[in-house]
Parts: C-alpha cells; sequence; structure tokens
C-alpha cells in the first residue's frame, strides 16, 4: 500500500503541503485503509483525462475530510453530507468543469440522504465516488446505515439489530430506481480483479461527465480495518466473504449508449438589455405620466381599505389605484391582506396615496374604505375616520351605512358589472365610482392603467365601458346621504 | 428610468440581477416566496440559473458550491426555512464565502404563521449557528431599499467575503410600492481565492477546518479583525427630526415606518420626538446611539418581538440614558396611535438627565 501511494499519479500533489505534521508524503488515513487507494485510482482516471486542470473535488465530513491534501485540483470542503448539493452549485456554477463528490456511508446515507438522492433524481452531471465500510471509521466505529445486521459497532454493541435500526441501505439499488442518473456501479477494494474493477468503474464515472453524460455513481465497498478491528489482510477477506455478499457487486443501471443532449452556449447579455429584461416594459411605458388633477382637500393624502371576498378582484382594484398614483407623481403603497385567508374567504388590501413620502404603509384609521360585501361594512365601518368616505357596493350590501358622520356613496357595482355581462368587474365600477367622487387621478390615467395591466385583451372594452358606468352613475345620480338609502338591492 | 411597481420580494430579484448575481437556489416559503417566483421568470431569461432545490439546507449548500466557484449567488426564505439554512451559513463563514440570503420574517417559534414579525433578529444578527462569526445584516423598509440593499449585499458580501442578510418581514415583503431601478452592475471583482476549475485557481481551497487549535484560532482571530474593521465602516442608519429630539424611537423594518408616523403625529403635538432607524443590524449603528444620548432623555424601542434588537440598544448606551421597550408579537404590526400614547406617556414623564434609574417596570413591555 504505501508502495502504491509512494508512485503517485500526476493528479496527486507531489508533496502533501497541506497535510499538518512532518510527514507529508503518505496519506492521513490508516495502514490498510480502502481510500487512499480510491483516491489514487480517481487520480489516476484524472491523469488519463487531462482533467486535473478543470476538476474541483468536494471532500465529505469523516475519515476523508482530508481529501483534498491529496488531489492536485481545486478543493472545496463541504458540511456533513452535503457534497452532492454543493457539487451542483459548482457545476451549475461552471458547467465545464468535472465535478467529484466524494463520500463516505454516513455522509451520503445516512445525513446527506436527501442531498444524494435529488442530485440524482436531477440528473445532475456530476461523478460522486460512494465509499461503503459499513461504519462510521472517524468517529470511532459507530453504526453506519450500511451496516450489516448483527454488525457489533460502538453504538450496536449487541450487533444492528433490524427491530432496532432496520436493514442496511442498498445505495445502488434505491438510486438505479431513478430515471435521470445513467451510471451506477458497485465495486469493491479487495483483491486484485476487484480493484481493477474498481479502477474502470472510477474511469467510466469520470469519462461519462466528461463527455457530459450526466450524473454517475460508483460504490466502492472498501476495507476499514481500523474501525472493524481488524488487520489489513482480514479486512480485505472480510469484504470478500461478507460485505460484498450483502452488497452485491455489478452494474446497476447504465444508459451511457444513449444519446447526449448538447450543452447550450451561455448567452451574454449587456447591463442595458438586462435592464430591459427585468424592467418588464418597453421605453415608451416606462415614460408615461399623467399630471395630478386638483383634489379636494378633503380627499388629498387618502388612506384607503378595499375589502371584499376573494374573486371580487379586491387586491387587483388596490394594485390599480396605486399604479394610477405612481405614474401620476404621488408617493403610493399597497398592502395585502395575504396566506391562507386570501384562498377563498376574505380579501383586503390597504393603499396609501399621498403627497409626501409615506411613513406607516398600515391603514388603521381609514379615510376611503371601499365594501364590496357585507362583512367587509361590518368589520371596518368604524375604521372610518369622521368625515370619511365609504363606498357600498349596495348590489351585495343589504343595510345602510351606520354612521352618520361619513360620506357615502351606494354604488351597485355588482347589478351594473352583470348588465355588462361580466360580474368579475364590478371591482372597476367602484373604481369608477371612487375616481367621479374624488378626481384623485385623472380618467386618462386609469384607462390607461388599466389597460396595462390587463392580460386578456377582451377585457379592454369591458373595463372602459364599466369604469365609464361606474363615473356616470356617481355623477349623474344625486349623491346619496346615508339617510335616504333607496338604491336597488338585489 | 420610469418606475416599475413592485411587490418588496419581487424587488430583490431585481436587484440581484441588477448586481450581477448570476444563481438563485431556493425552497418555497410563505411569506418570501414571491423571490423565488421572481428568479424562476427571471434568471433564465438572462443566463443564469434558478433552481428550487430540495430543502433549505439543499438551498444554502448550492450556494455554497456557486459561490465557491466565484459566482454571484442568492437564497432566500423565512424564519423556519432560515433555521435550516443555519448549518450551511455557518459554514458560508468559516469558509468566508459571499453569499447573500434574504429573510422575510415570519411568525414564530415553530411554525408560528405567516404574518410578519421580527423575530428572526436574534438568529441572523446574534448568529443562529455554531461559531464565532458575524453576519452583515441590512434591513430595508420599502420596495426601493428592497432592491438597493440586495445590490449593496452583494458588494458587501464579496467586499468582506462574508454572507450578507437582507432582513425583511411579511410586510416589507408582500407591501408593493414604486420601485426605480438602478443602473447594473458592470464589473463583478475577480477572486483570487475561488475554486473555478481553471489552471489558475487549482490551488485554491474553499474549506472551514482547521485542525491544529492554534490555527483555529488564528482563522477566528481574522475573521474577529474583519468584523471589527465592518463595525468600524460599513455601520448605516437613517435619522429623521433627531436634531433637538428628547424621546428617540428606534425601530427597523417596517415598525420603522410606522415610527416615522408617530414621530410626525408627535411633532404636531409639539413633543419632541425623533427617530433613529438602524440600516445596518450588524454592524449596529452604536456611535450614534452614543451621540444622540447626549441630548436625548430617553430611548423608546419598538420591535415586532418580544425586545430583541433592544438589548444591542442597552448595550451601546450601557446605562447612559433610560430605554424602554415595546413590543408586539404574534405577527401584529403596532398602529400608530398604540404607539404614539406610549410616546404621549413618556412626553409627560420625561426623566432628568443623567439621573436615573432604570426600573423594568416603567418599560412598556407588552406581554
Ligand atoms: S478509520 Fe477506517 S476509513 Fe478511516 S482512515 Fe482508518 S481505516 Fe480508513
Amino acid at each position: 500500500m504505501i508502495k502504491d501511494i509512494l508512485q503517485k499519479p500526476e493528479s496527486f500533489y507531489k508533496e502533501f503541503y497541506r497535510k499538518s505534521g512532518s510527514n507529508k508524503l503518505t496519506t492521513h488515513y490508516c495502514p490498510g485503509c480502502g481510500h487512499g487507494v480510491i483516491h489514487k485510482l480517481i487520480a489516476e482516471a484524472m491523469d488519463d483525462f487531462g482533467i486535473s486542470n478543470k476538476s474541483v473535488v468536494i471532500s465529505p465530513v469523516g475519515c476523508s475530510v482530508f481529501a483534498y491534501y491529496y488531489f492536485d485540483c481545486g478543493n472545496i470542503q463541504a458540511p456533513h453530507g452535503r457534497a452532492p448539493a454543493v457539487a451542483t452549485g459548482v457545476k451549475r456554477a461552471i458547467p465545464g468543469s468535472i465535478v467529484i463528490s466524494y463520500q463516505g456511508d454516513g455522509d451520503l446515507a445516512g445525513i446527506g440522504g436527501n442531498e444524494i438522492l435529488h442530485a440524482a433524481n436531477r440528473g445532475e452531471n456530476i461523478s460522486v465516488f460512494f465509499v461503503n465500510n459499513a461504519i462510521y471509521g472517524m468517529t470511532g466505529s459507530q453504526m453506519a446505515p450500511t451496516t450489516l445486521i448483527g454488525q457489533k459497532t460502538t453504538t450496536t454493541p449487541y450487533g444492528r439489530s433490524i427491530q432496532n435500526e432496520g436493514y442496511p441501505i442498498k445505495v445502488c439499488e434505491l438510486l438505479a430506481t431513478l430515471e435521470a442518473p445513467v451510471y451506477i456501479e458497485r465495486v469493491a477494494i479487495s483483491d486484485t480483479k476487484n480493484v481493477m474493477k474498481a479502477r474502470k468503474a472510477i474511469r467510466k464515472a469520470l469519462q461519462n461527465q466528461v463527455e457530459n453524460k450526466g450524473f454517475s455513481l460508483v460504490e466502492i465497498l472498501s476495507p476499514c480495518p481500523t474501525g472493524w478491528g481488524v488487520k489489513p489482510t482480514e479486512a480485505k477477506k472480510w469484504i470478500e466473504e461478507v460485505l460484498s455478499k450483502n452488497f452485491h457487486l455489478g452494474i446497476f443501471k447504465d444508459k451511457t449508449s444513449e444519446p447526449v443532449a448538447l450543452l447550450n452556449e451561455a448567452k451574454k447579455f449587456d447591463p442595458e438589455e438586462i435592464k430591459k429584461i427585468i424592467g418588464e416594459k418597453n421605453q415608451n411605458e416606462q415614460d408615461t405620466k399623467f399630471s395630478k388633477p386638483d383634489v379636494k382637500p378633503k380627499y388629498q393624502n387618502p388612506r384607503i381599505k378595499i375589502s371584499g371576498f376573494g374573486g371580487q378582484g379586491i387586491l387587483f382594484l388596490g394594485q390599480l389605484l396605486s399604479k394610477c398614483a405612481m405614474i401620476s407623481d404621488y408617493y403610493t403603497t399597497w398592502l395585502p391582506s395575504y396566506g391562507p385567508e386570501m384562498r377563498g374567504g376574505t380579501a383586503n388590501c390597504q393603499v396609501n396615496i399621498s403627497n409626501k413620502r409615506i411613513g406607516s404603509p398600515l391603514v388603521t384609521e381609514t379615510d376611503v374604505l371601499i365594501a364590496m360585501n357585507l362583512p367587509s361594512l361590518d368589520k371596518f365601518e368604524n375604521d372610518v375616520k369622521k368625515d370619511g368616505l365609504i363606498l357600498v357596493n349596495s348590489s351585495l350590501i343589504g343595510r345602510n351605512v351606520r354612521r352618520g358622520d361619513v360620506e357615502v356613496l351606494y354604488v351597485p357595482a355588482t347589478r351594473i358589472a352583470d348588465e355588462i355581462g361580466n360580474t368579475k368587474v364590478a371591482n372597476i365600477v367602484m373604481l369608477g365610482a371612487y375616481i367621479a367622487q374624488t378626481k384623485i387621478v385623472s380618467n386618462d390615467c386609469v384607462l390607461y392603467t388599466t389597460n396595462h395591466s390587463v392580460k386578456k385583451k377582451e377585457f379592454l372594452k369591458v373595463n372602459e365601458e364599466v369604469f365609464r358606468r361606474g363615473m356616470e352613475y356617481v355623477i349623474s345620480y344625486k349623491r346619496k346621504s346615508n339617510k335616504e338609502f333607496d338604491t336597488v338591492i338585489f | 428610468m420610469a418606475k416599475l411597481f413592485l411587490k418588496g420580494n419581487e424587488a430583490v430579484i431585481r436587484g440581484a440581477i441588477l448586481a450581477g448575481c448570476k444563481s438563485y437556489y431556493g425552497y418555497p416559503i410563505t411569506p418570501a416566496s414571491e423571490i423565488a417566483e421572481a428568479a424562476a421568470k427571471f434568471f433564465p431569461l438572462v443566463g443564469g440559473t434558478f433552481l428550487q432545490a430540495e430543502s433549505e439546507v439543499g438551498a444554502i449548500n448550492m450556494s455554497y458550491g456557486a459561490a465557491s466557484a466565484g459566482q454571484r449567488v442568492m437564497t432566500a426564505s423565512s424564519g423556519p426555512g432560515i433555521s435550516l439554512k443555519q448549518e450551511g451559513i455557518s459554514y458560508a463563514a468559516g469558509s468566508e464565502l459571499p453569499i447573500v440570503i434574504v429573510d422575510i420574517m415570519r411568525g414564530g417559534p415553530g411554525l408560528g404563521n405567516i404574518a410578519p414579525e421580527q423575530s428572526d433578529y436574534n438568529q441572523i444578527v446574534k448568529g443562529g449557528g455554531h461559531g464565532n462569526y458575524k453576519l452583515i445584516v441590512l434591513a430595508p423598509n420599502c420596495g426601493q431599499e428592497m432592491c438597493d440593499f440586495t445590490m449593496l449585499a452583494f458588494e458587501l458580501a464579496d467586499k468582506y467575503r462574508t454572507p450578507v442578510v437582507v432582513l425583511a418581514d411579511g410586510f416589507i415583503g408582500q407591501m408593493m410600492e414604486p420601485v426605480e431601478l438602478p443602473d447594473p452592475v458592470n464589473k463583478i471583482p475577480t477572486k483570487n481565492w475561488q475554486v473555478d476549475g481553471t489552471k489558475e485557481t487549482k490551488n485554491n481551497l474553499i474549506s472551514s477546518i482547521y485542525l491544529d487549535e492554534n490555527d483555529l484560532e488564528e482563522h477566528n482571530i481574522k475573521l474577529q479583525v474583519k468584523y471589527r474593521k465592518i463595525q468600524e465602516t460599513e455601520a448605516r442608519f437613517e435619522e429623521i427630526q433627531t436634531d433637538d429630539a428628547e424621546i428617540i424611537l428606534m425601530g427597523y423594518g417596517i415598525v420603522s415606518r410606522v415610527l416615522q408616523t408617530v414621530v410626525e403625529e408627535a411633532r404636531e403635538e409639539g413633543i419632541k420626538a425623533g427617530l433613529l432607524r438602524p440600516i445596518t443590524l450588524f454592524p449596529f449603528p452604536k456611535d450614534i446611539i452614543n451621540k444622540l444620548c447626549d441630548r436625548a432623555k430617553v430611548f423608546f424601542v419598538c420591535e415586532m418581538s418580544n425586545g430583541q434588537m433592544v438589548d444591542d440598544v442597552r448595550l451601546a448606551l450601557n446605562g447612559k440614558c433610560p430605554v424602554k421597550f415595546y413590543g408586539r408579537m404574534g405577527g401584529i404590526v403596532p398602529g400608530t396611535q398604540e404607539i404614539l400614547n406610549k410616546v404621549r406617556i413618556l412626553a409627560t414623564s420625561l426623566p432628568a438627565r443623567g439621573n436615573y434609574t432604570e426600573k423594568l417596570s416603567e418599560t412598556f413591555i407588552k406581554i
């Protein structure tokens, strides 16, 4: 073994300068440990493909935590079990690199079970070398997910029991059920014949990545004489006679003959182009501005609450108002009720429109309440400030506003919307009513904003129509005080 | 350039892309999901990577990989997800990786609820993971800052080679406001430490392991020196009417917006109140606190938590000025009038300067 390691592949450091202590020529592994051999096989394959300059090895947590002492390539040390996730980030960042995730059994099959499962399932174009020695070597011979039934470890002093710890996990068999992986094989570091097979499998896993074929994993049954408490020769024998009888050697998946998807060249973007993409508008739209109309003092700087049930376009109405305010050069905020209550049930939002920078975006003292259904009026009526304005969707609210100190507009918004043939646009009727009453923004501004906020073109005409109807309703009907409630109720 | 009308969460991604961020790894969680959704929409259009990870743990570790390769990378979540990311954050701090992490805080502990809270202060500012590390923490209070501070976060992350957190709450994330897109960053600094699969960088190592005690202490000292430099140079804050203020209100994020209105209304009543709003939570703006306490008679800290930032205010003042605290929990955002009432009480019983003993019972802790 020592002799093997002294004949170093090119992809090993000549001298292991990162290693602590004075001996910089041999590895930190125990005599007879399989890691040294596996490292060497990987490094030789890196030599053969001439890839050490573009390779990145992810070191795990476990005995091979110091894999970066040895490989003369880019090295990253990862948290316990997370090497496949780290490898994903590296490979996606530099698709031309060769990324190797080197992991032990506790790391990969225990704490990192989820990371390997999903990296494999995504078919990340990486090579995973999974060293299975059926034990936690570094921490002192505790049970691993791959420890055999009956095997004694420091945490299974009476032997692993099926009742308590369950069965050893067979990673190759498990991952081979997934669609994406292209190559999965289990090999063993035991006699020369098996080491040769291991060499071939490791080469193939790297070659697959060089050829952009996708996810490869080689599980390597590896001697841990220290953890098993046996001599190195006995360890190899145990692999042959016991371990490989439980973890069968062989190829579990090989899709490498299937055609490979070509990698897309990464497109370069200039910064201005990027700004346009995330701006989501063309230049003309961006420059559109509308002037602020003269607004009566009592309607200035309104704090607005809009409330109704889900599906009435409550949030959308608030957004429209805010957008209108924005392009009319106001300060504005829109704050939704969010989360489960939006899925069905009630919806409300709070809108501020102001001539000066807005402090609290919360509307607790309300200047304007737009109540689209009865629960909304019940809930928020008392929050409205004295002399505030309440717009009532009288089609759905069968009662008067109880307060006498506020201004009230009863608008049969749902009925008007129905007359146009679309109940859903009752919110735009209300918008028309509110704008007609307060003139907080210009009509042109509302029509422009509505047109640019509606995705379906057939809504454009409808919206324009109902907005006008909403306005006309307010203009042509004498304003009704809440004492003379006479609007038609459905 | 005209403005866009965006949710804070959406503004984050605009800022990230303008800052040259090339990949986003995340996991859905309310109230932060719009960040992932905006990333999913835009990153592919600008030649970047968006990947919905299998878990929060996966997301932070993918970010760890991308940052190791020298890419500008980010992830985002809310409290429960951030708790899961803490392992990776500790590793990133130890390995000195510039990753931008956005936390849109919600109610806790445990599953709590999805309403806005500020109870992640301790786990973000004081370090929720293991080890002697700190994160730079930026606290935006509007949509524009969600964009701008995300950009700033990338600059600071690269400058100091450290993870940076943008810490906001559910309201700042969900609220829509006009946002003006800043100019894109043209030049991203090259990193001589990155591991990018080239001959030039192949001797680089990204690692947080130092087996030898002396080496690890040395590494820790290096980190602390960095944090000290950050403390000295990067503290940011905003002051509103503090010049002659006797009552200094303090709060960050959405609370600072409420406090701004409280100050305006208190001033109308003739109460000399001012607002000091920390923008960086680490580094905490201690110097300005000490400057203001020369004139101020009382500091009034308001948070949507059980009182986490208030500890830092007390530490900064070190007994030089009384500190009152008012906190709401569970996702309740304190209203203007609610706080104004406390301010009125304070105004009528201002302690004489330099002569006070603080009793806990005097404070406004609401529990
Ligand atoms: S404990 Fe086992 S796996 Fe670890 S170095 Fe020693 S022999 Fe190798």
